[in-house]
């Protein structure tokens, strides 16, 4: 369990992260969303006790990081896959930081058969792909075997096979009742690994919100419809309230109305359909659209920053 | 919630609940020892003292009938032998910044911190685990450098003996200098987290520091000189203690505010700024 209350992070007159509240609670994967520049390792940073908010509170199993003792046993984290000592083989970085918090030595072989790396244990971490070093930075989240687990952009640089797997892995440790909070740029990703969503932009908290009502929020959704008798049932729907537009193919884009209701309406009208399909907008089209929003109105309010240029990156 | 406990304990590991410093000590031990670097710069610190004092002692047996009278009245065989300290000191220092800066080069100082909070404990742990081990290595080393450069001086009976007064204390004086000069080199890298910055700075208060009160008047020379680090700190290891300079155990003393300080300064930075 993860409590954010009022969270507030500058770097000098830059406002990182401004005023965010949000619980990442267990059995769930939670997804952090936002562009480059949002806030999101900002805010990582600051629930693993690295950076200090400027105000607001966070607490982790209702403790601040810094009171936790032997914290590995609680919260897992990968923030950064390359922060390892290039000349140290990935056996003794495993070993250092079970060490630190008392875990046996026996755990670090565990964790390294767990995350595949048997073959490169003993190799300089230097030498290591990108997609070793995040399988590397997974082994040491998971040495404490904790109930709380962060990870940032944990897929970069992961094959297909790799994703896959973590994606796997993310979803047994939700059921088994950990928390999970994740942040990716890959949309799609996130609309196959996770359960919630907690989305910000420019350092504000823009949705709290499960990923199905996410995505239905968005305008991108619409439904589908193919007739012969096309203008009379754009008039038809138009009648009961809803808001057609024609699709480059010949088709009918309807919003506003239910995909039932459409069906009625040309039975009412007798008039028939070759295709009546809903099309739900993707996470990304969703995430795109609400994002936009939030950089509109804040350009608006402060033209002089645009997004990208602000903040640390995300 | 009453899932609290279950969500945090799953997997049936246990965390011990003893004091969390010798488990830091032990990571940090792991982490000195498992990279390259750590041999490399204290053989070379090694080689430096029990090779360069020794080999002066014997150029000096060599050619002592044409030594000046000038230089005969400077000639004390005790810190001839233990002259590879100030080559030592170079490699001391730079391993004593890259144990903490190399992490914030990488990144993996973030990585220490969320499995030790408890920065203080982190920066403690480091500081114990390399004095431990630059003490023991450059104790070794000084002792060898004595026995050695004595050997080559006795050809011309110019050697002196552990027993003799002040020259014991000079001999492990060498050690705890470049143990402290270690410490001292930890705390400059902890608070400026830079490799190239630390060092630069550390080496410009030993070696810069001299000559800038070297073009003072003589009369603050005479009196600010002895209190810099490296005069100060580098009394332990003389035997014939000469005007205008400290005591041996007080210049030691004052080294030892010099290192306090930098690591005090280092804690403090350390402990408020982000990871």
């Amino acid at each position: 369990m993860i409590e954010i209350r009022n969270l507030t992070k500058r770097f000098g007159d830059t406002v990182a992260v401004d005023d965010i509240s949000f619980d990442v609670v267990p059995g769930r994967v939670t997804g952090f969303l936002g562009p480059n520049g949002s806030g999101k390792s900002t805010t990582m940073r600051m629930i693993m006790g690295l950076d200090w908010p400027t105000s607001g509170t966070v607490t982790v199993n209702e403790r601040p990081y810094e009171g936790l003792r032997r914290p590995l046993f609680e919260v897992g984290a990968l923030l950064d896959a390359n922060a390892v000592h290039g000349g140290r083989n990935a056996y003794n970085h495993l070993l250092s930081l079970a060490q630190s918090n008392g875990i046996p030595r026996g755990r670090v072989d565990e964790v390294i058969e767990r995350v595949g790396l048997e073959s490169v244990a003993r190799k300089r971490a230097g030498g290591f792909s990108l997609g070793m070093s995040q399988r590397l930075g997974i082994a040491a989240a998971l040495l404490g075997d904790p109930g709380v687990m962060l990870f940032d952009e944990p897929v970069n640089g992961l094959d297909p096979e790799g994703i896959r797997w973590i994606r796997k892995l993310l979803r047994s440790f939700a059921a088994e009742g950990r928390t999970i909070l994740i942040s990716s740029h890959l949309m799609s990703e996130m609309a196959l690994t996770a359960d919630h969503l907690i989305v910000i932009g420019r350092g504000r908290l823009i949705a709290d919100t499960s990923v199905e009502a996410f995505i239905a929020q968005s305008t991108k959704s619409f439904v589908r419809v193919r007739s012969p008798q096309l203008d009379e049932l754009a008039g038809a729907i138009t009648a009961q309230g809803g808001s057609t537009r024609p699709e480059p193919d010949g088709a009918l884009a309807v919003s506003g109305v239910q995909i039932s209701a459409i069906g009625e309406v040309a039975r009412n009208a007798g008039i028939a359909l070759h295709e009546l399909s809903p099309q739900v907008a993707s996470l990304e089209e969703a995430f795109m659209e609400l994002t936009r929003e939030s950089v509109q109105f804040h350009a608006g309010a402060d033209a002089a920053h645009t997004p990208a240029a602000v903040g640390q990156e995300g | 919630m009453a899932t609290q406990t279950q969500t945090q304990r799953l997997g049936g590991l246990v965390p011990g609940d003893g004091p969390i410093l010798p488990d830091v000590m032990r990571s940090e031990l792991t982490k000195f020892r498992s990279v390259r670097s750590t041999y490399a710069t204290l053989a070379a610190a090694f080689v430096a003292v029990a090779a360069l004092g020794p080999v002066q002692c014997a150029l000096y047996a060599s050619k002592y009938p044409n030594v000046s009278p000038h230089d005969k009245a400077k000639f004390s065989p005790a810190p001839l032998s233990l002259n590879g300290i100030v080559l030592a000191q170079l490699a001391i220092g730079v391993l004593g910044v890259l144990l903490i800066s190399s992490e914030y080069t990488t990144g993996l100082i973030r990585a220490t911190l969320a499995a030790v909070p408890q920065r203080r404990t982190v920066l403690a742990a480091k500081a114990i685990v390399f004095t431990l081990a630059t003490l023991t290595v450059s104790e070794i080393a000084c002792f060898i450098a004595f026995f050695a450069g004595q050997a080559f001086l006795s050809h011309k009976h110019l050697e002196t003996h552990i027993g003799d007064p002040g020259v014991l204390r000079a001999v492990i004086g060498g050690g705890l200098y470049l143990a402290v000069l270690g410490l001292l080199a930890l705390g400059i890298g902890t608070a400026i987290r830079h490799s190239a910055g630390a060092i630069a700075t550390l080496f410009g208060i030993l070696f810069v520091l001299p000559g800038i009160v070297g073009a003072l008047p003589q009369e603050w020379q005479n009196t600010i000189s002895q209190y810099l680090p490296g005069n100060a700190g580098q009394q332990i290891f003389a035997v014939h203690i000469k005007q205008y300079t400290l005591q041996p155990w007080a210049g030691l003393g004052v080294f030892c505010i010099y290192a306090a300080i930098a690591l005090a300064a280092g804690a403090v930075l350390l402990t408020r700024r982000d990871a």
